[in-house]
C-alpha cells in the first residue's frame, strides 16, 4: 500500500509542477507586464526600473528557477499592481467564491443524481426524454449565455432579482442557479448512463432471478456499482469549487477568485495568476486523490490490487 | 511420409507477470520445451484448456513472437528475425485465422476490399488480376461477389469467418495457423466451416496447425493431435486412435469429459481442482495434483515425452514406466 | 400426474419482432429436461419470459402455470416468491453473474433471507453449509471474499449454492458450462446431477451442446427459430431423430471415435426474426422441403409415445434416415 500511495502522491506533485510551469511559460510569452501595467506611454527608464524591480530582465530560466525556489519556501510573490502578497489577495476572495460554488455543488448533486437515476429506471418514458433534453440543453448552452438569459428574464423583465453585485443573499441566487443547472445536467447524464450500463449487467438479472424485489435490486445491487463511475465526475466537480465560477462571476460582477483571475490575466499580474493556478491545481489534484481512494473503497477489485502492493 | 514443412524444436517462452497492479512479478512459463513436426499438406491439431499454452505455441510457430529458446524451421530454413525482408517473404507463405472474425475485420470497409488488401500490400498481380483473384477466393469459400460488396456487420458469423479465411488464402500461403476458428460458431455453421477447411486443404495442399479446445473438431480435421497441459505436450498421436485409446491420464479425463450423445454420464472421470494456473506451476509432473493415478515420483520428476508404440508419445511416469518395466 | 410447470402458447416479441412463436412445454416433478438449439432459437428467452425476467419492452403472451397456478403476468410480489423460491435460475457467464461489489456472504444470505425463515446466526451457518455442499473449500473464510477472487468454475458453484438457498422445485440452468474448460464443465455437470438426485429437484438444462444435454437429461426438446420442432426422450432423439433439423444437428457433430465422415452442414443461416419465411421456418435450409412446407407452419404433433415432431415431411425424413428410398 505504501508504494501505491507514494506513486499517487508523486504523480500529484508532478501534475502541480507541470501546471505551474505551463502557466509561467504562457504568461511570459504572451506579453510584457511592464507595458501592461504602466501603459505604452511610460518613459523607457521607468519601464526598465519596473522590470529590474520585479526581476523581469533576468533570463527566463533564471526567473523560472527563482519562482520555484520561492514557492518551495512558501513565498508566492507579490502583486505587481499594488505590491500586496499575492496569496493574501487570493485568500480574501475565496469565501465569496465558495458562497456560490458550495451551494451550487449541493444543488448539482441533489438535482442531477436523482434525475439521472430516475431517467435510467424509466428509460424511454416521457420523463426520461424531458430529463435528457434538459440535460443536453444544460451543457450545450454556455454558462454565460444561460447567465445572460436568467438576467434578462429575472432581473430585467420581471425585476425580481438583482443583475449583479454582492450586497445581499438575493444577489447570489442567479449565479448559483446558473452554476447548478449546468452541473446538474452533466451529472444527470453521467448518472443515467452509468446506471443504464449497470442495469444491463448479468448480475442484475441474477438478483431478479433470486426473487429480490425490484426496488431492492436497484438500491442494493445497481446503485453501489453505478456509484463507481459517478464518483469520477463528482471528484472533478469538487476540484472546480475554487475556480469553477470564472465566467459566472464575471457576468454577475461577483468579487470572487474567478474575477480576480480575469483581472490579473488582463494585467499580466504574474504572481497573482500563478498563485491562483497553483491553488486550482492543488484542489484538482487533491480531489483526484480522494477519488482514487474512494474507488478503492467502492470497488473491491481495485482494493485487492492495492493490497498486493 | 512427405517432408516436414514446419519443424519446431524445444521452444520455450515465459513472461513475467505481476499479480495485481504492483504485486511481485512471477515468471509464467507459457510454453516449455515444445517440439512439433508438421509434414507438408497435413494437419496437426493442438488441444488443451485455457492456460495450456496452445495459442502461444501457435504465435511462436508463426513468428509473431520469438521463443526464449528453441527453434522454428519453416520449409527447411530457420525463421528469420522479425520485420526483415527475409521474414516478410517467409510470413507471406503463412497466415493465421482467429476465433473472433468480427474483431479481425474492419467494420468500415466492404469485405471484398479486405480480401484484396494482402494482394495490394504485397503488390501481387495487376489491379484487374487482383479483382479476379478476389472473385475466385470468394467462390472458394462458397460466397458470391454480392457478399463481397457487403460490410462485416451485414454478414453472419459463419460468413465472416469465411471472409477471414479468404483473406488468409489471398497470398496463396502454404501454411495456415487456425486458433479456435469455429469455437464462436453454432454447430451447423461450425460444420460448414470445418468441411470447407477440409476441402480447401485437399485442393490447395495446405499445411495446417489447428488449435482448439474442442476434441471433436480437432479430430475431424487433424492427422496428428498433440495434447497440451501447462505449456508442455503430454501426449501426441494419430488423430484416429488418440481419443479412442488415450494413454495419458489427462487425455483420458479430457476424452471422458467430452459429452457424447447416446451415452449417459456414468463412469465419467471427473478431475478435482481448478484449471491450472501457469503462474504457479506444480513441481514434477504439472498434472500430478489433479491426477487420479499420481504416485510419489510424479511430484518430483518431470516426465519426458517418450514413444510408447506406433507413433504415440506420452509424457507420464505411469505409462512410460510400464514400458520400461516390460523392457527390463 | 399434473406437470410441475406447464407452458402453453408462450410467445415473445421485442418491438414487434417475434422471437418466440408459440411454445408448449411441460416439465414433470423431478424431471431433467434439455432444451437445445442454436443461438436465436429462443431456448433462453422461453424461461426468461416464463419468469418475467425480460425487459419491459418485450411483449409476452400465452400461459405459464406452476403447480396449476398462472404466473405469467402475476403481481410482482408473487413473482418474487416464485423466483429463487420455487424456480431458481443459473446463467452462462460466471465472470459477471455475481455482483462484483458485494461479498459472497451478502449475496448468499440475501437469497436465504428472502426465501427461508432463518434468523441471525442460522443464516450464516446455512450459507456456510451450502458452500460446503457445492464443494467450495474453506467455506467459512471464503464467505467474506468477493466474486473476482474465485475462478469461473467456483463462481458457477456459488451460483448453484445461491440457487439451492430457496429449496426450489426447479432449477433452470442456462448454458451453465459454456464458458468453462472441459474438465471444469465435467465437474459442474457432475455437481448438478448429484444435487438433483439428492434434492429431487427438476432441472431444465439449456444448451447449444447436444452432447451435454444428451448425457444429463431424460427428455430433450429441440428448438428452431422460436418454436419447438421435436421433443423426445434423449436416448431416442439421438438414436432416431425425426425432424430434418434435429437430424442435421446431430450429423453436424464430429464423432469422437470410429471412422471419420463428412459432417452434415446445414446450408444457409438461421432466418432473421424480422423476416421469418412463411410456413416452416426451417424449409429454406431443409433438404427434404417440398411446396406444402412453405404454406403453413407445422404444429408439434405426437408421433409415438412421448414423442412429438413439427414437420409435415416427418415420415419422409424418417425413411431418408433409415436409407429407404422415399416414395
Amino acid at each position: 500500500m505504501g508504494r501505491y500511495l507514494a506513486i499517487r502522491f508523486g504523480r500529484a506533485a508532478l501534475t502541480i509542477v507541470l501546471v505551474v510551469t505551463f502557466a509561467f511559460v504562457v504568461l511570459r510569452l504572451s506579453g510584457d507586464p511592464a507595458l501592461m501595467i504602466l501603459g505604452p506611454e511610460a518613459p523607457p527608464e521607468v519601464l526598465a526600473a519596473f522590470r529590474k524591480a520585479w526581476g523581469l530582465d533576468d533570463p527566463i530560466w533564471f526567473q523560472y528557477l527563482d519562482y520555484f525556489g520561492a514557492i518551495a519556501k512558501g513565498e508566492l510573490g507579490r502583486s505587481m499592481r499594488d505590491g500586496r502578497p499575492a496569496i493574501e489577495l487570493v485568500l480574501e476572495r475565496i469565501p465569496a467564491t465558495l458562497a456560490l460554488t458550495l451551494p451550487a455543488f449541493f444543488f448539482k448533486v441533489v438535482l442531477g443524481i436523482p434525475a439521472g437515476i430516475y431517467a435510467a429506471l424509466h428509460r424511454g418514458s416521457a420523463i426520461d426524454r424531458a430529463v435528457m433534453m434538459t440535460a443536453v440543453a444544460g451543457f450545450t448552452v454556455p454558462s454565460f449565455v444561460l447567465a445572460l438569459l436568467l438576467v434578462l428574464v429575472f432581473a430585467v423583465q420581471l425585476g425580481w432579482l438583482p443583475s449583479g453585485g454582492q450586497d445581499s443573499w438575493r444577489h447570489a441566487i442567479l449565479p448559483i442557479v446558473t452554476l447548478s443547472l449546468g452541473g446538474a445536467a452533466v451529472l444527470a447524464r453521467f448518472t443515467r448512463s452509468a446506471m443504464l450500463e449497470v442495469l444491463g449487467q448479468p448480475y442484475i438479472r441474477t438478483a431478479s432471478a433470486k426473487g429480490v424485489p425490484w426496488r431492492k435490486v436497484v438500491t442494493s445491487h445497481a446503485l453501489p456499482n453505478a456509484a463507481i463511475p459517478t464518483v469520477t465526475i463528482l471528484g472533478f466537480m469538487v476540484g472546480t469549487l475554487i475556480a469553477g465560477a470564472v465566467v459566472v462571476e464575471s457576468v454577475f460582477s461577483w468579487p470572487g477568485v474567478g474575477r480576480l483571475l480575469v483581472v490579473a490575466v488582463a494585467n499580466r499580474d504574474l504572481a497573482v495568476v500563478q498563485c491562483i493556478l497553483l491553488l486550482v491545481a492543488m484542489t484538482m489534484v487533491t480531489s483526484n486523490l480522494v477519488v482514487d481512494f474512494l474507488y478503492g473503497f467502492l470497488d473491491p477489485r481495485l482494493r485487492a490490487k492495492g493490497a498486493h502492493a | 511420409m512427405s517432408p516436414p514443412l514446419v519443424e519446431v524444436t524445444e521452444i520455450s517462452r515465459s513472461y513475467s507477470m505481476r499479480s495485481g497492479m504492483f504485486g511481485r512479478t512471477a515468471a509464467v512459463h507459457a510454453v516449455d520445451g515444445v517440439s512439433l513436426t508438421i509434414p507438408k499438406g497435413q494437419t496437426l491439431g493442438l488441444v488443451g484448456e485455457s492456460g495450456s499454452g496452445k495459442s502461444t505455441t501457435g504465435r511462436i510457430v508463426l513468428g509473431l513472437e520469438p521463443p526464449d529458446s528453441g527453434e522454428v524451421r519453416f520449409d527447411g530454413k530457420s525463421m528469420a528475425a522479425p520485420v526483415t525482408a527475409a521474414w516478410r517473404t517467409q510470413r507471406a507463405r503463412m497466415q493465421m485465422i482467429f476465433q473472433d472474425p468480427l474483431g479481425a475485420l474492419d467494420r468500415r470497409l466492404p469485405v471484398a476490399t479486405q480480401i484484396r488488401e494482402p494482394l495490394d500490400i504485397h503488390g501481387l498481380g495487376t489491379p484487374a488480376e487482383r479483382e479476379d483473384r478476389v472473385r475466385d477466393l470468394l467462390r472458394a469459400v462458397e460466397l458470391t461477389p454480392a457478399h463481397g460488396a457487403r460490410y462485416p456487420g451485414a454478414l453472419s458469423g459463419g460468413q465472416r469467418q469465411r471472409i477471414v479465411l479468404a483473406r488468409a488464402l489471398a497470398t496463396k500461403p502454404d501454411f495456415l495457423v487456425c486458433d479456435e476458428p469455429v469455437s464462436a460458431l453454432d454447430v451447423s455453421i461450425q460444420a460448414q466451416v470445418v468441411n470447407l477447411l477440409c476441402d480447401l486443404q485437399a485442393q490447395l495442399g495446405l499445411t495446417l496447425l489447428f488449435i482448439s479446445h474442442d476434441l471433436r473438431v480437432v479430430r475431424q480435421i487433424s492427422n496428428v493431435v498433440a495434447v497440451m497441459y501447462l505449456g508442455r505436450i503430454v501426449e501426441i498421436g494419430s488423430a484416429d486412435d488418440l481419443f479412442a485409446r488415450p494413454e495419458h491420464p489427462y487425455t483420458q479425463a479430457l476424452v471422458s469429459a467430452s459429452p457424447a450423445p447416446g451415452r449417459r454420464s456414468a463412469g465419467r472421470i471427473v478431475l478435482a481442482g481448478d484449471p491450472p494456473n501457469p503462474a504457479a506451476r506444480p513441481q514434477g509432473c504439472a498434472f500430478h495434483p489433479r491426477c487420479p493415478r499420481a504416485i510419489a515420483r510424479c511430484a518430483r520428476e518431470v516426465p519426458a515425452l517418450s514413444t510408447v508404440g506406433g507413433n504415440r508419445q506420452v509424457a507420464c511416469h505411469l505409462v512410460t514406466g510400464a514400458e520400461t518395466r516390460d523392457a527390463a | 400426474m399434473a406437470p410441475l410447470v406447464n407452458i402453453e402458447g408462450l410467445s415473445v416479441a421485442f418491438n414487434g419482432v417475434p422471437v418466440l412463436r408459440g411454445v408448449d412445454l411441460a416439465l414433470g416433478k423431478g424431471e431433467a429436461l434439455g432444451l437445445v438449439g442454436e443461438s436465436g432459437s429462443g431456448k433462453s428467452v422461453t424461461w426468461l419470459a416464463a419468469l418475467g425476467l425480460l425487459p419491459r419492452h418485450a411483449k409476452v403472451t400465452g400461459s405459464v402455470r406452476l403447480n396449476g397456478r398462472e404466473i405469467l403476468g402475476a403481481p410482482a410480489a408473487q413473482l418474487d416468491r416464485v423466483r429463487g423460491g420455487r424456480v431458481a435460475m443459473i446463467f452462462q457467464d460466471p465472470a459477471s453473474a455475481l455482483n462484483p461489489v458485494l461479498t459472497i456472504r451478502k449475496q448468499l444470505c440475501e437469497s436465504l433471507a428472502l426465501h427461508r425463515d432463518l434468523q441471525g446466526n442460522a443464516v450464516k451457518a446455512e450459507a456456510r453449509r451450502l458452500l460446503d455442499l457445492v464443494g467450495i473449500p474453506d467455506a467459512g473464510r471464503r464467505l467474506e471474499a468477493y466474486p473476482h477472487e474465485f475462478s469461473g468454475g467456483q463462481v458457477q458453484r456459488i451460483m448453484i449454492a445461491m440457487a439451492l438457498a430457496g429449496n426450489p422445485d426447479v432449477l433452470i440452468a442456462d448454458e451453465p458450462t459454456t464458458a468453462l474448460d472441459a474438465t471444469i464443465q465435467a465437474q459442474i455437470l457432475e455437481l448438478l446431477s448429484s444435487i438433483r438426485c439428492e434434492f429431487g429437484m427438476a432441472m431444465v438444462l439449456i444448451s447449444h451442446d447436444l452432447g451435454v444435454v444428451a448425457e444429463n437429461c431424460d427428455r430433450v426438446a429441440v428448438m428452431y427459430a422460436g418454436r419447438i420442432v421435436e421433443e423426445a426422450p434423449s436416448n431416442q432423439l439421438f438414436a432416431d431423430p425425426v425432424h430434418p433439423y434435429a437430424q442435421s444437428l446431430i450429423g453436424a457433430l464430429p464423432p469422437l471415435d470410429g471412422p471419420r465422415r463428412r459432417l452434415t452442414a446445414i446450408p444457409g443461416t438461421v432466418p432473421d426474426p424480422a423476416m421469418m419465411p412463411d410456413g416452416c421456418a426451417f424449409a429454406p435450409r431443409c433438404a427434404l422441403a417440398s411446396d406444402p412446407c412453405g404454406l403453413a407452419a407445422p404444429t408439434l404433433a405426437p408421433i409415438a409415445n412421448e414423442r412429438a415432431v413439427a414437420c409435415i415431411r416427418a415420415e419422409a425424413s424418417r425413411r431418408a434416415l433409415l436409407g429407404i428410398a422415399a416414395e
